[in-house]
């Protein structure tokens, strides 16, 4: 049923209709209207759930842990600083596999502290072994939840999903979404199966110590499991689809008008909104541009991006985070991808924008766009304030 | 406890290992209907090492501080699924784990009032990373970091109060227990797990190799820490001490000369003052002094 | 695809740790034993098996030789002694 609501609200919504049985809380901004919104649910016992208000983020990874191993489906939802501080549990998670959801509001990473949204702490734990995908807009939020259980619990997979989604302009923005009805959602994600789990009945043994001679096939079964996640994702967003209506294709990228583009934008998450609107003022004036929106991020699409960028002549490709000292982490994903092709767009550059919430306007995708030429830029922050730079310190 | 052991021999803690005499009374007083789950530390170590385990119950490893927090999580798990009533939860540490990384997710667990019990394993140091001092290692002690040398007699602190800490809570059970008394442990284990709402009991194991003593040596050192009123076995149902195990107090030297660890202050009664200042302490605040039987 | 994770303990065999064993191991005499399972309840390792009076007796394949057994045994009943290599076996 279509609904015009808060997304932290439609994220709740989507919870309560995949029935966790063990919800972990601890607050930090822009998370907390999830949490509350699914607090008010239990409190009204709209959602059968043991809901624990924790006392740290590093606990509330650690008891949706215990919840998960339990054989108990179970949810929690983070944010930067939150998700830094859990990084050793999630980690841990996506090494004992162990499926999860779990919601990152993106948010930037002190210092200095910042409440507002860039994408810099999902994308540092990109190393973790969990699926990340990256909501454009809050149906997607919706949709990538319900998905994600699907996924996770898969017997194939057993891995946690991550779904990333841009702190405060989904988290708090107000818009329409369709909320499934229970039966169809009943049908698409069965109850949780567990392959292993804490029983009595059944004593098992989870988390031992792995020597030299045991560690490395357990860290490359992951790694072989997130390439067959490549094929996964495809195949149950296809089902999706089929029960729900809204098709996302393979759930790993999307392509607007790619096909003829001369100059592509890359980005992820709430960005592709706007990227999308500039895309369709410029092909109204005749412009060939297009966008190639990311939405797994973790395992990589990186045949698809080929696929798809290979006759592109100019890509830029839009970042809202930075691994300082080197990179912007999308961009080296899209370079990697062409490395040693035969067919592989003349100009990738790379673009840093949006760090600690500064606003992306369509002017900056306008000005991303005239920047995008023959000259390949190497790394360049959009809309910098050099006014607020000093060379050295105390002029 | 009989041929179908819940922990199993074949695992590979060191000869006369207190901690393993410890963990193995607790996991047979608890009984099948029980889910552990384990902080990193030497119990972990020694006793699940890929492929093998010596645990017959359901036992999970997340990480070094968390076992308050995922027994937290495995409990929310139990209650929902209706199984709670038949399932013992046992979190448990080492002192390190506990006292020091692992504060925090016992606090909260403690708080929030789960029915699991709360096992800390008081070795007195970080043993399995080399003996390194914890908030638990008692004053004077020789430790890899809070070692002996010119200008010093070891650990300049005394233990953090765990049994305090966790008595603040406001919980039903908490008890203090020894590797030494064995009957006494296992009762302490049976009567928590009977109660529901958190419990924490506080196990004192000697360890030969970072106490340095003898492999057969660990009961007796471990009945002299009570003797000497250095380890008070005490117990408190709902805040009111409830026993305390009473002694004829034996001086601390006797103690201290029997471990390698406090080797350094047998020429030093300065040291030896201090020590024996917090065995008296004690003794007087339990109340520990068996009273002289009055003549008749 | 799955590398090592979970293991199911009625698999695990244990390490031998009887190998550890240096000069020293128990004798369980069997003759004033009163089926107290002081011994029994002491052992690190839970090698030690019994039932009746007089039938407690070790598993050698596990026992470490820590002697925790032969001081906690009221009556005696247990004394340590020396092991040959070959006896080891």
């Amino acid at each position: 049923m279509k609904e015009f609501l808060e997304g932290s609200r439609a994220i709740a919504e989507a919870v309560r209709l995949c029935k966790p049985g063990v919800i972990s809380a601890y607050p930090i901004t822009p998370q907390t209207h999830i949490v509350e919104e699914l607090a008010q649910m239990v409190a009204n016992g709209e959602l059968r759930s043991q809901f624990v208000n924790v006392e740290s983020e590093h606990s509330a990874a650690s008891v949706v842990l215990g919840g998960v191993a339990a054989g108990v489906r179970s949810f929690t939802a983070t944010s930067s600083q939150g998700l830094l501080y859990m990084a050793e549990v999630i980690f841990n998670i996506a090494g004992l596999r162990l499926p999860l959801v779990l919601a990152c509001a993106n948010r930037a990473v002190s210092a200095p502290i910042n409440i507002w949204n860039d994408q810099q702490d999902s994308v540092s734990l990109r190393d973790a072994g969990w699926i990340q995908l990256y909501a454009e807009n809050n149906q997607e939020v919706v949709d990538f939840h319900i998905m994600g259980y699907r996924i996770s619990e898969d017997k194939s997979m057993m891995l946690p999903v991550m779904v990333c989604l841009d702190g405060f302009i989904l988290t708090h923005g107000m818009e329409s979404v369709d909320i499934p009805e229970q039966e169809k959602v009943d049908k698409f994600l069965p109850p949780y199966n567990p392959l292993y789990k804490l029983d009595t009945a059944e004593p098992l043994t989870m988390g031992l110590l792995a020597d030299p001679d045991y560690y490395m096939e357990t860290r490359y079964a992951l790694q072989e499991t997130l390439k067959d996640a490549l094929k996964l994702i495809p195949k149950v967003s296809q089902e999706f689809r089929g029960v729900f209506g809204r098709d996302y294709k393979d759930c790993l990228i999307e392509e607007y008008y790619i096909k003829d583009a001369q100059k592509v934008i890359v980005a992820m998450g709430s960005v592709c909104g706007t990227i999308k609107e500039v895309v369709d003022e410029l092909r109204a004036k005749g412009k060939k541009v297009g966008l190639l929106k990311i939405i797994s991020y973790r395992p990589f699409p990186y045949a698809r991006v080929c696929e798809a960028l290979k006759d592109v002549p100019q890509v830029a490709v839009l970042d809202k985070a930075v691994s300082l000292g080197a990179y912007a982490p999308l961009a080296v994903e899209i370079k990697a991808a062409f490395f040693g092709k035969k067919k592989s767009p003349k100009v990738i550059s790379s673009f840093v924008a949006g760090l600690g919430g500064r606003d992306i306007t369509p002017e900056s995708v306008r000005e991303i766009f005239r920047k995008l030429n023959q000259r390949e830029i190497n790394l360049e922050f959009i809309d910098l304030k050099p006014e607020l730079l000093q060379e050295e310190y105390g002029q | 406890m009989d041929n179908s052991p819940l922990f199993k021999a074949g695992h590979t803690a060191c000869a006369g290992c207190g901690q393993a005499i410890a963990a193995r009374l607790v996991i047979e007083t608890a009984g099948p209907n029980t889910i552990i789950v384990n902080n990193t530390g030497c119990l972990e170590v020694f006793s699940t090492r890929y492929p093998e385990s010596a645990w017959n119950v359901p036992w999970i490893h997340s990480l070094f501080e968390n076992a308050a927090a995922v027994a937290s999580g495995v409990e929310a798990a139990l209650i929902y699924l209706g199984k709670k009533e038949n399932t013992n939860v046992i979190a448990q540490a080492g002192d390190g784990g506990t006292a020091d990384i692992g504060l925090q997710a016992l606090s909260g667990m403690l708080e929030r009032g789960h029915d699991i019990l709360y096992v800390c394993y008081d070795n007195e140091a970080y043993m399995n990373t080399g003996v390194q001092r914890s908030g638990l290692t008692p004053f004077n002690t020789n430790t890899s970091t809070s070692p002996i040398g010119a200008k010093s007699t070891g650990n300049i602190r005394p233990k953090k109060p765990m049994p305090e800490i966790a008595l603040a809570h406001g919980i039903p059970y908490v008890a203090v227990a020894s590797a030494g008394f064995i009957p006494d442990l296992q009762r302490k284990v049976k009567k928590a797990l009977s109660i529901k709402g958190p419990k924490y009991i506080q196990i004192h194991v000697p360890c030969p190799l970072g106490w340095r003593h003898e492999t057969d040596m660990t009961l007796e050192v471990a009945r002299l820490a009570v003797e000497t009123g250095l380890y008070p076995l005490i117990e408190y149902e709902n805040g009111t001490l409830v026993s305390r195990r009473q002694i004829a107090p034996k001086p601390v030297e006797e103690y201290l000369k029997v471990q390698g660890r406090f080797k350094h202050l047998l020429n030093n009664p300065a040291e030896i003052k201090q020590i024996q200042e917090i065995a008296d302490n004690n003794i007087r605040k339990y109340n520990l002094k068996v009273e002289n039987q009055a003549s008749s | 695809m799955f590398g090592p994770l979970v293991v199911k303990p009625s698999k695990s065999k244990g390490d031998k740790t009887g190998a550890w064993r240096i000069k020293l191991k128990p004798k369980f005499l069997q003759k004033n034993c009163i089926a107290c399972k002081m011994c029994f309840s002491t052992c690190p390792e839970g090698c030690i098996q019994g039932k009746e009076k007089n039938t407690f007796n070790c598993d050698y394949s596990y026992c470490k030789g820590c002697g925790l057994c032969a001081l906690v045994c009221p009556k005696k009943d247990i004394v340590m002694e020396e092991e040959s290599e070959g006896e080891k076996k």
